[in-house]
């Protein structure tokens, strides 16, 4: 489902260009759970942004769903943003003014979806928060903000969950809710990627790629995790 | 994104901010308020004088002489009207209700003790209708009187005042210029003008003044009154056409007198006054651009303090035209805002002009849908630079926003 193939990136600002993303090849398959690993540096928030569309390779090939990323005009990639990934942040970013319902509900309005606001609350009640929905980010726990940002991602149901950090601002018991959560949406058929330096986090997934200055150092299949 | 979204959105984001949206309407309310009012003001200031002016009579053609010219040279002298002129016009030009011949100037006025420099005016029977005038006391001279070229007189208010104060003027007699004339009549005041105060004179027969006052044998102008308004025109045709035979102009001469209507001079005041409203409304309008500027101010710091509400948005699929069209409603709506409750304090305030100042002040349509269409086109002016700014934010360094 992804292909990615000699991905590189190069940040150029005039006299300096930094290059931090050297070459990186790998595909991912539906149903997949992948964590990313690697220190601050070593270009796993780089292929983050590109894998999320955010952002274009400077060389290289990204298909998503047999879609050519690369040759995406800025629309074009706001509507696969929006259809087809589901973004899970280390902060939430929720719109601090509106409620858990209309912070879900809002990839439904930008693409435009009926019946958005029954879809947005049955994404709610899968991450079990449908009794909160009324309520602001601000009346709301970490981990329930972190329920709200996922509900936001899966509401479109989108191809992959790109989840980055996504227990980084929780405490421990709360960051195993939220990945037991992970786990629940995995078996649902919910392609996951998430990005961590947690070597416990990862090794909840069913895939670790660790990366280094800009390349892939390991890509190794887990057993049956213990969780 | 549906347009409503957008809508409650930005209407959100407005109310959250209160104190601040009202700020920067309030750019929007005092500029749209002055040009309501100021507008309001200057044609206010209009309509009264044009009113003024309008009852001195709209429906009266004034004939003066013009100079004679031989060999296209001016001879100078303009004694080209005569009584007979007068008479002649009121024969034989139809659709007219009245004709006043003229002849007029200053002169010393005695009674008893008592002086007064004043406008004699020599007129016939008909002008006292004919300039809007009403009698106070006794009665204007009459046609007998005229051929007869009596010394009688009809005094007009601020003479009145000047000579008799509180007595009864009628019977008595007052010198013009040395000689005795008997007063007949008083008229109406009628209220001055800034320039001229039209009571401030006396009406004696034209041809006692002619004769026996001024010694002239021509006449200074002669006075129209058409039945209606709309037959202006071709009277002044048929008076030319008359006078141009009495006075043996060939074809193709110029003519040797003016014939004009007061409706000429209404357009003439009309169009200064305009001006005067213009000048007055294009100062508010730079008030209303100076809210403009507040509007962008605004909008600048909303945007940079929202770069990852932004980012947020972006991330989750929000085109670049919907995020322009979400900050462009923002500062549209708060410029609507402003529109409106300036258009209120508008009124308000002209009402309080005319009601306390005393001036009279007309709230236009045209000058509210002016205003608003104004202010609305400032909020997607000054609104669009931050805007855009916002919908050109690379989602990556706007979601990394602290």
């Amino acid at each position: 489902m992804i292909s990615i193939e000699n991905l590189s990136k190069v940040y150029d600002s005039g006299s300096l260009s930094v290059t931090a993303l050297k070459e990186v090849s790998f595909q991912i398959d539906k149903g997949e759970f992948v964590a990313i690993m690697g220190p601050s540096g070593s270009g796993k928030s780089t292929l983050m942004n590109l894998l999320g569309c955010l952002d274009l390779p400077t060389t290289g090939k990204y298909e998503l769903e047999g879609l050519e990323i690369g040759n995406l005009k800025a629309n074009q990639l706001a509507e696969v943003r929006n259809r087809r990934i589901g973004f899970v942040f280390q902060s939430f970013n929720l719109l601090p003014r509106a409620t858990a319902l209309e912070n879900t509900e809002l990839p439904l309005l930008y693409g435009r979806v009926a019946n958005s606001t029954e879809i947005a609350m049955q994404a709610l009640e899968r991450v079990g928060l449908k009794h909160r929905a009324k309520h602001k980010p601000t009346e709301l726990s970490g981990g329930e903000k972190q329920r709200v940002a996922i509900a936001r991602a899966l509401v479109n149901q989108p191809a992959i969950i790109l989840a980055d950090e996504p227990t980084g601002n929780l405490d421990s018991v709360t960051g195993e809710e939220i990945m037991s959560l992970f786990h629940e949406l995995n078996k649902q058929n919910v392609t996951l990627i998430i990005v961590t330096h947690e070597e416990e986090i990862a090794r909840q997934a069913k895939r670790i790629i660790k990366m280094k200055d800009g390349r892939i150092t390991t890509d190794q299949i887990l057993e049956e995790t213990s969780c | 994104m549906l347009i409503l979204d957008l809508f409650k959105m930005a209407l959100r984001s407005l109310i959250s901010h209160k104190l601040r949206t009202f700020l920067t309407a309030l750019g929007i309310i005092i500029g749209v308020a002055s040009v309501i009012s100021m507008i309001s003001i200057g044609e206010g200031a209009r309509q009264q004088t044009l009113s003024t002016i309008s009852k001195f009579g709209t429906n009266i053609i004034t004939i003066k002489p013009g100079q004679k010219k031989s060999r296209h040279v001016s001879t100078g002298k303009v004694d080209t009207l005569m009584l007979e002129d007068a008479q002649l016009i009121e024969k034989h030009v139809p659709l007219i209700t009245g004709v006043a011949a003229q002849v007029y100037r200053s002169a010393q006025l005695k009674y008893e003790n008592k002086n007064s420099n004043t406008t004699v005016r020599g007129t016939g029977k008909s002008y006292v209708s004919l300039a809007n005038f009403e009698m106070a006391k006794g009665r204007y001279f009459n046609q007998q009187e005229i051929n007869a070229a009596k010394r009688v007189c009809v005094l007009g208010a601020t003479v009145l005042k000047n000579l008799f104060e509180e007595t009864n003027p009628l019977g008595k007699t007052i010198k013009v210029d040395g000689k005795n004339f008997m007063v007949i009549g008083v008229t109406e005041p009628k209220g001055a003008l800034s320039w001229f105060d039209p009571d401030d004179q006396i009406f004696i027969p034209v041809t006692t003044a002619q004769k026996r006052v001024f010694g002239m044998d021509h006449i200074q102008s002669i006075d129209v009154q058409a039945a209606n308004i709309e037959d202006l025109e071709i009277i002044k045709e048929d008076i030319a056409q008359l006078l141009r035979l009495q006075h043996n102009i060939a074809d193709g001469k110029e003519n040797d007198f003016y014939v004009q209507n007061s409706s000429q001079w209404l357009n003439s005041w009309g169009d200064a006054a305009k001006t005067f409203t213009y000048l007055l409304g294009g100062i508010a309008a730079i008030s209303l651009m100076v809210g403009g500027i507040g509007i962008m101010n605004i909008m600048l710091v909303s945007v940079t303090e929202r770069t990852r509400e932004i980012g947020i948005r972006k991330a989750i699929g929000a085109k670049k035209k919907e995020i322009l069209e979400q900050f462009l409603i923002e500062s549209v709506l708060i410029s609507f805002l402003g529109g409106g409750v300036g258009i209120l304090l508008g009124i308000t305030i002209s009402e309080m002009v005319s009601k306390i100042g005393g001036w009279d002040t007309i709230v236009s349509s045209q000058s509210i849908i002016l205003a608003f269409g104004f202010s609305v086109g400032i909020g997607i002016f000054f609104g669009f630079y931050p805007a855009n700014k916002a919908a050109n934010m690379n989602p990556i360094e706007a979601l990394r926003y602290e």
